[in-house]
């Protein structure tokens, strides 16, 4: 994909920084990032803005492979950064990875989301 | 390869099941669909708008054709299966289709009964069960002018009515003397009967009907005295016959319906059927709610996850007449064992009578305002005991305890603009359109799709009496026994009775021996879990902060743009200039917003950022000030008058007795927040009546008042007991905290929960057995010992340091 051309990788934590099932956020200047943390040790990204209200999804309850909104409980996919139907609307996700214990973001948000 | 599964009935019951079996097991089947109607799955009950002209066949359309392609389905319309071949397992149409099953499921509904009178296949006589018929009255409505319903029951007068609007003049010819005799009593029928003369149906009342009389098409009625009517048109609404020949022909057992086992099995365990064709411990039901609740637990068991049993439905009914609001459930007529509370104001229009043995509901009727329906349909259900408010029972939940909100019950007369919800800003017109746009059947749908009732759900009753008015009277308001979550079958009580009996000590532990759906439960069972396992071991120290919501997991309340609020304890609404400074420093030095007094008693900070808390509550901490838990499900403040010390009314000392009460209970976690307040006298001016717990002092000790609430609904408490001394007033408080703890769900406050257990229990557990209670007072002060810790202390010295910092601060 295009955004993989540009992705330049960041080292911003390691694995035990984040406890199982939560988040924590990366401080950029294009806004906050949350990085979630499943109970099977997945890793995802997304900002950290709900699209219904903009509440912090990194304060929300993680579940599965879902966030529960602090604000209103609207649930988003952490995968995609879509809301959980019936409702609409999506966070921005970026790319994740592990290196080891390592994880590593990329700034450059996936396509398909408006960053906002 | 997949398994087949085939579904004969195209029909609600069926397609619910196979619309369930899609949610939790989408790629188990390869599913095939017979019906004989030449459509997709429509709402049947919807008929009699669609008769009366108010609906169109689209609008009550569930699942058009595309539906089937898009799920993969395949649908056979208009064809008729006539034969089931269980050797080897197959099903034959009436023209030689075959196909075969892994496992079949019978929908086959029911069928209308025909009196066989002689000229009952005259042209003119329908039925009134399907489209087809529809389309037969509204062409005969076209053509002719007079038309004879029999049957002056639920359907019948759905059809007359329907009739009318179409400009027929209708007469209803029923062989009892009343109306809807399986649903009304005499004096609500009566007044059916009337509001329907007023829009100008006829009835013959006590009439048998001996022979339909004509040459090729229906010209008129005889009865057994011998009078006749003319009519050009004859709708026979007499009643329904399960629909089981198929199934008997295949040899399968039936009695007067399929008979399944409470896993919708039935004789031959590669079978299921579900709907009206089934006959479920001896019952056949010909409504709605059941079929709902039987597709889901058939689903479950054709996805193989083998949970849930179908133990029978109570049903309620209404009728579907514009204007006419009635509604039925149970046993409405009683006996000798029974006694009847009756409320008529007939200038009103206005009927109700409950059956009531042993003060519980055993049945209802309503005539005219039926917004309480739901109500007493729960109150029955549940077999709840009424005594405690038996004396204003017929006037409804409103006048329950006190005053709430005070909106127009009647839903049907409201604008379209009228605001439902409150809290989500949904008007009625807002709500109607999502039932009717997507679908929607039950109120978890309307609450996902418009938020309307997700919030206080003090709006509950209106959205059901909206649902239930949109999309057709019968359907059950909300399942009898009601599930934690979404992720399990289990209520709360099996929940809590596991994690005792069972000894789990873990949310995983719970998730795996319960067997949930989920993975890791979902935001509303996990927090549930997690008080339910601290609640049940305070020593254990299990406490999952990651299953706790936002404001409980960093001791600070979340505010609209992610900031939080702080709020210091003031121990029984006192403060001294020491704290006043400290809390006056803090606010300048980290540039607080706004500074506000809370109605409990206390200054609250708002507007700081969560890296500041640590540092903040540090501050505060060296002024002696501890987490006020403004942010749990725990004991918020102990409000309190200035009481004897100062005020010349004052009996006791209020004040002390605030503050030990505080003293003694802050930092306990329950279901939902617990507000207390001690006033020195019967003024009152602690407003100890609206709180959890209150306490009003009078000149000869103290009276003990629980179950208040002044927040959605005004409630006033209840009162418990008086007693003596300061020891007791303690001793009982920790006793009913720790009863109240151990036994509501999570998320109840103690008003609904004594609502739904009652005072009488309270008070047996309590007041009546004075062993019980220290024993209570015992648990609940054996629980503080592990629960006082101020938690801004710990997080001040570092607790927790992952909640508070970013994980990392980048340029980029």
């Amino acid at each position: 994909m295009v955004a993989a051309m540009s992705e330049n990788w960041i080292e911003v934590g390691k694995m035990n920084d984040i406890p199982q099932l939560g988040s924590r956020v990366v401080r950029t200047s294009q806004g906050d990032i949350a990085i979630f943390r499943t109970a099977k040790d997945e890793v995802f990204a997304l900002r950290d803005k709900c699209p219904h209200k903009g509440g912090p999804l990194s304060q929300g309850i993680v579940h599965g492979k879902r966030v529960a909104c602090p604000l209103h409980d609207w649930k988003i996919h952490l995968d995609s950064g879509e809301a959980v139907a019936p409702d609409e609307g999506c966070a921005a996700s970026y790319p994740v990875k592990l290196d080891g214990d390592r994880i590593l973001l990329s700034l450059m948000p996936k396509e398909g989301c408006p960053n906002q | 390869m997949k398994e087949k599964l085939v579904v004969i009935g195209n029909g609600m019951a069926g397609i619910r099941t196979v619309e369930e079996l899609l949610k939790v097991a989408p790629e188990t089947y390869e599913i095939t669909v017979f019906g004989s109607e030449p459509y997709g799955n429509y709402n049947r009950i919807m008929l009699s708008p669609v008769l009366a002209g108010d609906k169109t066949i689209d609008d009550i359309m569930l699942n058009d054709e595309q539906w089937y392609v898009d799920n993969g389905i395949s649908l056979y319309k208009g064809k008729e299966v006539t034969e089931i071949d269980r050797v080897g397992r197959k099903v034959i149409t009436a023209d030689g289709t075959s196909e075969y099953y892994d496992r079949l499921l019978i929908a086959t509904g029911s069928t209308p009964f025909i009196i066989p009178v002689p000229g009952h296949d005259l042209d003119g006589v329908v039925s009134f069960r399907d489209i087809y018929d529809v389309d037969q009255m509204l062409d005969a409505a076209k053509q002719h002018k007079h038309a004879v319903v029999i049957g002056g029951g639920l359907l019948g007068l759905e059809a007359a009515n329907g009739l009318i609007q179409q400009g027929m003049s209708v007469t209803v010819v029923h062989i009892m003397d009343t109306l809807m005799e399986r649903q009304l009593d005499a004096p609500a029928a009566e007044m059916l009967k009337k509001s329907l003369e007023e829009r100008g149906m006829n009835f013959l009342m006590g009439a048998e009907t001996e022979a339909i009389i004509g040459k090729d098409r229906v010209e008129k009625l005889r009865f057994k005295d011998g009078t006749e009517i003319y009519t050009d048109l004859v709708v026979m609404a007499v009643g329904i016959r399960p629909n089981f020949a198929l199934a008997e022909k295949a040899g399968i057992h039936c009695e007067h319906g399929i008979v399944v086992s409470d896993t919708m099995q039935t004789f031959d365990p590669r079978i299921y059927a579900v709907g009206e064709c089934v006959q479920h411990r001896g019952v056949a039901y010909g409504l709605v709610a059941p079929l709902f609740e039987m597709a889901k637990v058939c689903a479950n068991h054709l996805a193989q996850h083998g949970i849930g049993r179908y133990v029978g439905t109570v049903t309620s009914t209404k009728l579907k007449v514009t204007g006419i609001d009635l509604f039925s459930a149970g046993d409405f007529t009683g006996d000798e064992n029974t006694e009847e509370l009756v409320f008529q104001d007939a200038a009103r229009g206005v009927y109700r009578k409950l059956v009531v043995q042993d003060n519980r509901i055993k049945g209802a009727v309503m005539y005219g305002d039926t917004i309480d329906g739901s109500w007493y349909f729960d109150l029955m259900r549940d077999e709840t005991d009424i005594t405690d408010f038996r004396e204003n029972l017929l006037f409804g939940q409103a006048h329950l305890g006190d005053s709430g909100h005070g909106e127009d019950n009647r839903v049907v007369t409201m604008a379209e603009s009228a605001e439902i919800c409150g809290c989500n800003g949904v008007c009625k017109g807002d709500i109607v359109k999502a039932i009717t746009d997507k679908k929607l059947f039950t109120l978890d749908d309307v609450r996902a799709h418009t938020k309307a009732s997700s919030s206080c759900g003090s709006c509950t009753g209106l959205v059901e009496a909206l649902l239930a008015h949109t999309v057709g009277g019968d359907y059950s308001t909300a399942p009898h026994q009601k599930p934690l979550c979404g992720c399990t079958e289990h209520t709360h009580d099996e929940v809590r009775a596991a994690i005792k009996d069972q000894g789990l000590k873990s949310i995983r532990a719970v998730i795996d021996t319960l067997g949930w759906d989920t993975p890791d439960g979902c935001s509303k069972c996990r927090p549930a879990l997690n008080y339910y396992l601290v609640c049940e071991w305070p020593a254990e120290g299990i406490d999952d902060y990651q299953s706790r919501f936002i404001n409980e997991r960093v001791h600070a309340n979340i505010q609209k743009d992610g900031t939080y609020s702080v709020i210091p304890r003031m121990w029984g609404g006192g403060t001294t200039p020491k704290e006043l400074r400290a809390i006056a420093d803090v606010a300048e030095k980290y540039k607080v917003k706004t500074v506000h007094v809370t109605g409990g008693q206390r200054i609250a900070l708002y507007g700081l950022r969560k890296e500041e808390l640590p540092a903040i509550w540090h501050e505060l901490n060296q002024a002696g000030l501890v987490s006020g838990h403004a942010y749990g499900k725990a004991l918020r403040t102990v409000k309190t008058c200035v009481g004897k010390e100062w005020c010349r009314f004052g009996t006791q000392d209020s004040t002390h007795l605030g503050i030990e009460l505080e003293k003694m209970t802050w930092g306990s976690w329950t279901p939902h927040k617990f507000k207390m307040a001690a006033s020195g006298c019967p003024r009152n001016c602690a407003e100890a009546t609206i709180k959890d717990f209150g306490v009003v002092c009078v000149d000869s000790g103290y009276e003990l008042h629980v179950g208040g609430n002044g927040g959605i609904k005004v409630r006033a408490t209840d009162f418990l007991c008086a007693v003596k001394t300061e020891e007791e007033v303690l001793e009982y408080t920790a006793a009913f905290m720790q009863l109240y703890r151990e036994e509501a769900h999570y998320l109840e406050r103690t008003a609904p929960w004594i609502e739904r257990v009652g005072l009488t229990y309270v008070k047996e557990k309590i007041v009546e057995d004075e062993a019980n209670r220290k024993v209570l007072a015992e648990r609940f002060l054996y629980s503080q010992k592990y629960m006082q810790t101020d938690p801004w202390q710990e997080r001040a010295e570092g607790t927790d340091k992952h909640e508070f910092e970013p994980l990392k601060v980048v340029a980029g």
